[in-house]
């Protein structure tokens, strides 16, 4: 009942098994695997589209200004998808992004604290949120869509009331505007390019070293080769492209460490695996014996820390800290971003670089659009036409993964 | 033959070996409702046990009393000849019994390996952190469903979502091996599914009995219950009303025993009285 490849002639014997290859690869990509290749093609069309309408778009300065744009709302979204995850919602984290970094702005310029200890208690402030948020979902079962829906409303409040009569602070120089304002040396950022190339490709052979071993199926050793290239050539892209205007920011360096720390805890570890299994069934994750409420405790708590560090970096970027911050589209592009990527809503199913994809999507779109000089209004109507393009073939690619698993 | 007519005495002679499971004079009330009166039940190893009976017989009741799910209110345990307390899951776990409910608690977006190690993930230690061994896991799970004769699972990195409801059940039952138990509890695990793959889940209990596992199943299904039980165990408003050898005994007498039908049968037309009491 699958559809695919059975109703066309049978093809020649000697092309049967590239047929075959190339079917599976295109019945896999109909069942949604591969959702980040689909999110790369659509940025490469969206991109083309810009660059056509104005020719300053694929320049060394946008895309670099791209990069800064994105960082702090990619790494809210990093959140977003722990808590997605879990088949939960946070609709506090832009309210607590502007809470931590006003937190921070008063620390830090009001009352005399350093930059960093400043910094730290606005990620504090995040984490107390979320364990706030945690308890009350988990001793008192309200779902986390009310719970965090009036935390969005209170804690804006509290952002008020912690900014006090002026509403504005500025940030003078320091480690905090440092962390948008830092740019690497064009030798430096090769370092890290290389350094970040050398760990993929170590990590992805010894994988497929281990798998050889113990003689489990490993796929051929040019499909790794292949996988570590694309990526090599990713970062070297990225790293020339930056290096020809200011050289890598900070910002961006932050961004992919935390998604790249995330992707880890994610993919690989237990506490990860843990996350994915009460986000499937959170009933079969409790039998297994798997603590439910510790694991979705610690993964409001995580969102609502990363949702600090973003509005640090945002606030970082702005220069200062105002009542509006943290406010206005934040929330809904930092949920709308990873979910264009292909995380689902439902839980259980999404990985953590859907966060930076996303945040690509709707930052391209966002960035062409003013550069174009376009209004808002065109902006938003574009980017909610991308979310429901996204969510439809999501909702498209299930309903033929379970078609298929009906057999 | 004669040991199949008279029921109550069958358990006692039908097999050479010492129970690996014994339980005496079991009850249990939900309020007013007494869901099993002072049931006995034995199990041996390489025994696959048939528990049968109408809708509210006390089937399930007397599963999950063995499972620790539900304790039962009366009545002692022996397992392996030693006195224990099934009070909960764990400690029936911990003795090396394993049920297998009819939902399966499988995570359908996690794959079979996933699945298999859920809650006991193989691993190393990094202070702070537990970092998964995918190939370790996978060449286990490989290994058990081989040994198992399960081979309609193309690939162990296959979600769950993707896999029929036979292997799904043969998932759930491989997964429950793994903490080596001794006996395995088993909820209707034919209950929709088709005949093939009914099919391979009788083989796939066979492979249990060769194991020496001790093996309860409840099934509504009673050619499958004859197919692949040693013994019937027929539960009727919560009393055990009848223990069969599936080898000598017709399907009609376990109809029989399950409605309640008369077959001039001691054990039966005892219960029936004492219903009318």
């Amino acid at each position: 009942m699958s559809g695919v490849a059975t109703g066309e002639a049978a093809p020649p014997p000697q092309a049967e098994r590239a047929g075959s290859a190339v079917g599976e690869f295109l019945r896999r990509v109909g069942q949604g695997e591969f959702a980040s290749l689909r999110v790369i093609l659509g940025i490469a069309v969206i991109w083309t589209i810009f660059q056509l309408a104005n020719d300053r778009f694929l320049t060394a300065v946008n895309l670099s200004n791209l990069v800064l744009q994105i960082a702090g709302v990619a790494t809210i979204s990093i959140g977003v998808v722990l808590v997605l995850l879990l088949g939960e919602i946070d609709l506090s984290v832009g309210a607590v992004s502007g809470l931590a970094a006003s937190v921070m702005a008063v620390l830090s310029v009001q009352e005399g604290w350093s930059p960093e200890l400043a910094i730290v208690a606005g990620l504090a402030t995040g984490a107390a949120i979320g364990l706030f948020t945690g308890f009350m979902v988990t001793t008192f079962g309200i779902p986390s869509f009310v719970v965090t829906l009036a935390g969005l409303i209170g804690w804006q409040g509290v952002q008020l009331a912690v900014l006090g009569e002026t509403g504005t602070i500025n940030l003078p120089d320091n480690l905090i505007t440092d962390l948008t304002g830092t740019f690497f040396d064009p030798g430096v950022g090769w370092a890290i390019a290389v350094a970040v190339i050398a760990l993929y490709a170590a990590s992805v052979l010894a994988t497929r070293a281990r798998r050889v071993r113990a003689g489990l199926e490993a796929g051929a050793l040019a499909a790794s080769v292949g996988k570590v290239a694309i990526v090599a050539a990713a970062i070297i892209a990225a790293v020339a492209i930056l290096n020809e205007d200011r050289g890598v920011p900070l910002a961006a360096v932050i961004m992919i460490g935390l998604m790249a720390i995330f992707s880890f805890i994610t993919e690989r570890t237990r506490y990860g695996r843990h996350i994915y299994a009460v986000g499937g069934n959170a009933e079969a994750a409790r039998r297994a014996g798997i603590r439910i409420n510790r694991v979705r405790i610690t993964v409001f708590m995580l969102a609502t820390t990363l949702a600090a560090a973003g509005g640090i970096l945002l606030a970082s970027r702005l220069l200062a800290v105002n009542q509006s911050s943290g406010g206005s589209d934040l929330l809904l592009l930092a949920i709308a971003g990873p979910v264009i990527a292909g995380t689902s809503l439902f839980g259980g199913r999404g990985f953590v670089w859907s966060a930076l994809l996303g945040a690509l999507v709707i930052g391209s779109i966002s960035n062409g659009i003013d550069l174009v000089g376009l209004e808002s209004d065109i902006r938003f109507m574009i980017t909610g036409g991308v979310l429901l393009l996204a969510v439809t073939i999501d909702a498209l690619t299930r309903l033929r993964r379970q078609t298929t698993g009906a057999g | 033959m004669n040991q199949a007519q008279s029921p109550q005495a069958a358990p006692e002679r039908s097999s050479p070996a010492s129970p690996l499971l014994a339980l005496k004079g079991i009850s249990k009330s939900f309020g007013a409702v007494e869901a099993l009166k002072d049931v006995d039940f034995e199990l041996r190893p390489g025994e696959v046990v048939g528990l049968v009976g109408d809708n509210g017989a006390g089937k399930s009741t007397l599963i999950k009393a063995i499972a620790g799910a539900q304790p039962a209110d009366e009545g002692e345990a022996f397992f392996e000849g030693n006195r224990v307390t099934l009070t909960s899951p764990q400690a029936a776990t911990r003795l090396g019994i394993a049920t297998v409910y009819q939902d399966l608690a499988l995570c359908e977006n996690l794959d079979v390996v996933e699945n298999l190690y859920l809650g006991q993930e193989i691993g190393n230690h990094i202070p702070g952190v537990h970092v998964l061994d995918e190939p370790a896991m996978e060449e286990r799970t490989l290994e058990l469903l081989d040994s198992l004769g399960v081979t309609t699972i193309r690939s162990v990195r296959t979600e769950v979502a993707q896999l029929s409801g036979g292997q799904r059940q043969a998932v759930a039952i491989t997964r429950s091996l793994l903490g080596e138990p001794k006996v395995m509890l088993l909820d209707e695990p034919t209950a929709a599914l088709g005949i093939v793959q009914t099919r391979e889940i009788l083989n796939l209990i066979e492979r249990l009995k060769e194991r020496g596992l001790g093996v309860v199943v409840i099934s509504h299904n009673l050619a499958n219950v004859f197919e692949v039980a040693n013994r019937i165990v027929v539960l009727r408003l919560g009393r055990a009303v009848a223990s069969l050898d599936a080898d000598d005994t017709r399907r009609e007498e376990v109809v029989g025993a399950i409605t309640g039908a008369e077959f001039g049968d001691a054990g039966v037309n005892r219960t029936t009285e004492e219903q009318a009491l």
